[in-house]
């Protein structure tokens, strides 16, 4: 086990993990962020993207010790129930969640793009949510999400 | 059935009661939970797709620290299956190996590295027997079936029947075709991948979490495989992250996370890997079809005989009833006179199939499609009017006996024609775009449960209390199609509160009264009827007390958006709430629902199909296709849909466009398919679903023929609307190149092979030449309704 320092939601946590332990099942298991889903474990479906240095990363493909020293965002760290992200409200009211397994990663991925960008075009939404799967809503609700919550915005 | 207007939650676009749960990462899935102790399973699964288990040894499993317990087949030893005619599978492997993947031993470790390792240290010696993989080989007799002793074929189940007068209905035909066509199966890869967690609870009894559609089955099957009383455990049904008909079934995972909390005393997690659930499976059916239809000239159906080869995998699971949707529904959208359907389902080495979104109807609804695409260039007919000649009508039975209600499919194919300008573009579009057209239609429900019993469908229990709050009880599992949403809008409109008002108890067996599960598209048309009729008893009940209290007549109480109003006087909820209770004590009400009378024919096989209402959807879909590459793109989707009313559009039209996505995997790119007994690709990396880059834009149009039973007049979205799509699709590459590929996927390479077979001899077809001599039965005669086809 190795001591590491995680940055994650604005709050340093000291934590010792073994040198395999992926930052997914660190903020699963030892963290209690249950919010980051496990869908693949290869990197694949894009279930477990968090933000690491306001940048989409797989946790699942992440090693806990590499992600030391970054700011790591989780869905917990962005918005709740009773105070949503605009995002949050947007996927919530355009019905872009349906089984809602996605949807976390979905809307990380999508703060991303517009914390980078804040005026996207259509393609420019699909382009960076092109490695999240979603196999519920056939994406368009999610696109029109994130469009109307760009547009919000402004 | 009327609306109040004023109230005015019913068919209002509105986000699921959950969806801020589950956009702020607080929708709690099995995955997410967890207890003090607990410990992590895993299953060793066999690496043989054939093989008799000679000796298992688990005792340096035993030995790892950390591992609290290891389990084989004959610690559960009682055969079970979903349906009560096919009891042929073991919670862990008993005796023999089936597929690759099959569950051979289970352990229980104080993590999840430690349960690894210890199943890796269990040693199996198998002795390999010859593997069966194709529906051809299957058929013929081996020494060494799947199921029972040799020598025997490996026929699992078999159909044939005949309604009226098939061979006269040939005999008039004045122009008979016949086709071949072959359906490759399909994942249902919903991104959660199945998971169980199970813990005895302070009283001794067992409590299983598990991400099921399926709560009450899952109780049933439990209490059997455990030899325990029902009464001794309580399932509940975690929001699933995605089922598809994938978590209809009772897995192994299951009932081994649940026995190794009983013989550990600790909670036990167990959660299938993305390999396993491709293992595990209980998806789309391979089926090879052959179908032969009689038209009169001017396109007029005579006769059709329908044959399926159904590729089972290795367990019946749900096939017995998979088997005749391959046969039954085709009525459900043309008339036709005399009908002959025989199918036989088989045992291969590989995982058993199951139910997926549409259930046994997409693989002969693809197969009739294209098949009526080529009668109509046959007869010189155009697309839409061969279907048109042959619609079903509003009210009538079908040669097999299905009875029909509301129908919008004329509506449906006239909406999706005109806009999609489907005439002014067939056959006038540049080499290598085109459009295609399709019809489906799809069940509101299984009249017929899996189980025989004389008890409701489903049942929902409401309870007001003094603060003014209602509480909905159903077991209703939401898979993400939203039935909890459905439940609320139906309670909220009859007692004028908004959704969010309500509280809403679901899916938990101790705490919710009767839902059989969140299958054949049955929850909105049965809990929703049940939750109609406990929401009208308790607006009775306070309508009365508050007409009483006032003494005026209850006929001039009616409720209004969060009051009781009784001419110009308004009585808040909470306070009517309290004056109920003050009359009659606790307010709580219930609803059932169970189908009308007399739908289901009494012919064997009858009991599959029948609805109490049937859905319509119609597709236009535009391609584009390279014939340098072979590579398909679908560029645009019409589709419109009968829903019956629509309760809540943003949930309709998300089934709707959900439906396109799944369809459009399906057609252009996902093969459950196998080299030997091993899965081409069993992860999210090599088994490839659409992304957002595939989706095309999808125009969904909403058709509302007010069903007289459904609630509201609402009938399914859930499925119906995937059914069309495939063909559609399949029409419009013969569109855009003038070739068939009369098999999906429309992988590049048959579509070139298509090409090829055009360049060199004028074949442009790609797909199955024939299918196999199967000795069929003879078909047994079903008299028609005694009603004819037209009511």
């Amino acid at each position: 086990m190795e001591p590491v320092a995680l940055a994650v939601n604005g709050t340093t946590r000291h934590l010792f993990v073994a040198p395999h332990r992926s930052l997914l099942e660190t903020l699963r298991e030892d963290l209690g962020l249950t919010g980051t889903k496990h869908g693949c474990e290869l990197g694949e479906c894009g279930a477990c993207t968090v933000l690491l240095d306001d940048t989409p990363i797989l946790s699942c493909l992440t090693l806990t010790l590499d992600a030391a020293e970054a700011e790591i965002v989780t869905i917990e760290g962005i918005g709740s129930i009773t105070e949503p992200h605009p995002l949050q409200r947007a996927f919530s009211t355009h019905g872009a969640a349906q089984c809602g397994y996605c949807t976390p990663a979905m809307i990380l991925t999508a703060k991303a793009l517009l914390d980078r960008n804040p005026e996207p075009s259509q393609q420019d939404i699909a382009d960076a949510i092109a490695g999240n799967m979603c196999r519920c809503t056939g994406y368009l609700p999610i696109l029109r999400a994130i469009a109307a919550a760009a547009e919000a915005a402004r | 059935m009327t609306l109040d207007p004023h109230i005015g939650i019913v068919g209002r676009a509105a986000p699921r009661v959950d969806a801020l749960a589950q956009a702020t990462g607080n929708l709690r899935y099995v995955d997410d939970l967890s207890f003090p102790g607990m410990l992590h399973g895993k299953i060793l699964r066999s690496t043989q797709a054939h093989a008799r288990i000679a000796t298992i040894d688990v005792s340096a499993a035993e030995a790892l620290p950390g591992v609290h317990a290891v389990l084989t087949g004959r610690d559960l030893p009682v055969a079970f299956g979903l349906l009560p005619v096919s009891q042929d599978e073991h919670a862990l492997a008993l005796g023999k190996v089936r597929h690759v993947g099959d569950p051979v031993a289970a352990v229980a470790g104080s993590d999840p590295d430690i349960a690894q390792r210890a199943i890796e240290l269990i040693e199996v010696e198998y002795e390999p027997l010859p593997i069966i993989t194709t529906i051809a080989e299957a058929i013929e007799v081996v020494d060494e079936p799947l199921h029972g002793e040799g020598p025997a074929n490996n026929r699992h189940r078999e159909v044939s029947l005949d309604f009226g007068d098939v061979d006269a209905g040939f005999a008039v035909a004045d122009h008979i075709r016949e086709d071949v066509f072959f359906y490759e199966g399909s994942n249902h890869a919903a991104l959660e991948a199945h998971g169980a967690v199970a813990l005895v609870e302070e009283d001794g009894r067992l409590h299983l979490f598990s991400a099921t559609q399926v709560p009450h089955y899952l109780h049933r099957i439990a209490a059997e495989v455990l030899d325990v009383p029902a009464a001794r455990i309580r399932v509940t049904a975690t929001p699933t992250g995605g089922g598809f008909g994938g978590k209809t079934d009772v897995f192994s995972h299951e009932l081994v996370a649940a026995h190794l909390a009983r013989v550990t005393g600790h909670p036990v997690k167990l959660v299938l890997t993305r390999e396993e659930v491709f293992y595990a499976h209980r998806g789309r059916h391979p089926v090879l079809m052959w179908v032969k239809t009689g038209f009169s000239d001017d396109g007029r159906i005579t006769a059709m005989w329908f044959k399926t080869f159904v590729d089972g995998g290795a367990y019946g699971s749900y096939g017995a009833a998979s088997l005749l949707y391959t046969g039954q529904l085709q009525t459900a959208t043309y008339r036709i006179p005399a009908y002959r359907f025989q199918g036989v389902r088989v045992f291969t080495n590989k995982p058993a199939c199951g139910p997926k979104r549409g259930h046994g109807t997409p693989q002969p609804r693809f197969g009739l499609e294209v098949h009526l695409d080529k009668a109509a260039e046959d007869l010189g007919l155009d697309p839409v009017a061969i279907r048109e000649r042959n619609l079903v009508e509003p009210f009538t039975t079908t040669v097999n006996h299905l009875r029909i209600t509301s129908c919008g499919l004329a509506e449906c194919i006239e909406r999706v024609v005109e806009s999609s300008r489907f005439r002014h573009k067939h056959r006038n579009l540049p080499a290598g775009q085109g459009v295609g057209f399709a019809v489906g239609a799809y069940m509101s429900g299984a009249a017929v449960p899996i189980y025989f019993n004389d008890m409701p469908q489903s049942e929902v229990v409401l309870k007001a209390d003094r603060g003014g709050g209602v509480t909905v009880y159903s077991m209703a599992a939401d898979c993400g199609q939203g039935s909890t949403t459905m439940l609320a809008t139906v309670v909220g409109e009859v007692l004028g509160l908004e959704p969010s008002e309500l509280a809403l108890v679901t899916a938990d067996t101790d705490l919710t009264p009767i839902d059989l599960g969140s299958y054949s598209s049955r929850v909105t048309f049965m809990a929703g009827n049940a939750a109609l009729e406990a929401s009208r008893k308790l607006a009775d009940l306070v309508v009365t007390a508050v007409a009483d209290q006032l003494e005026v007549d209850p006929d001039t109480v009616s409720l209004g958006k969060g009051a009781v109003r009784a001419g110009d006087r308004e009585i808040p909820w909470p306070e009517a709430v309290r004056i109920a209770e003050a009359k009659w004590g606790p307010l709580v009400t219930t609803g059932t629902f169970r189908p009308a009378k007399g739908i289901v024919g009494d012919y064997k096989g009858a009991g599959v199909g029948p609805s109490p209402a049937y859905s319509y959807s119609a597709c236009v879909a535009a391609v584009d296709c390279d014939p340098e590459t072979g590579f398909v793109t679908v560029d645009h989707v019409w589709l419109a849909h009968d829903v019956g009313r629509s309760i809540n559009p943003l949930l309709v039209q998300g089934q709707i466009e959900g439906s396109v996505h799944m369809a459009l995997g399906e057609v252009l790119m996902e093969e459950q398919a196998f080299r030997g007994g091993l899965h081409n690709g069993p992860s999210l990396l090599d088994y490839k679903i659409p992304t957002v880059l595939e989706m095309p834009q999808v125009e969904s149009i909403l058709v509302e023929s007010i069903d007289p039973e459904g609630p509201f007049g609402a009938k399914e979205v859930g499925q119906g609307p995937l059914l069309p799509v495939i063909p559609a699709v399949v029409n419009a590459l013969h569109d855009a190149l003038g070739i068939r590929v009369d098999e999906v996927p429309l992988r590049p390479d048959k579509v070139l092979a298509a090409l090829q077979g055009l360049a060199r001899n004028g074949t442009a077809r790609y797909g199955p030449a024939t299918i196999p001599g199967y000795p069929f039965r003879s078909p047994l005669p079903v008299e028609p309704p005694p009603n004819g086809t037209r009511a």
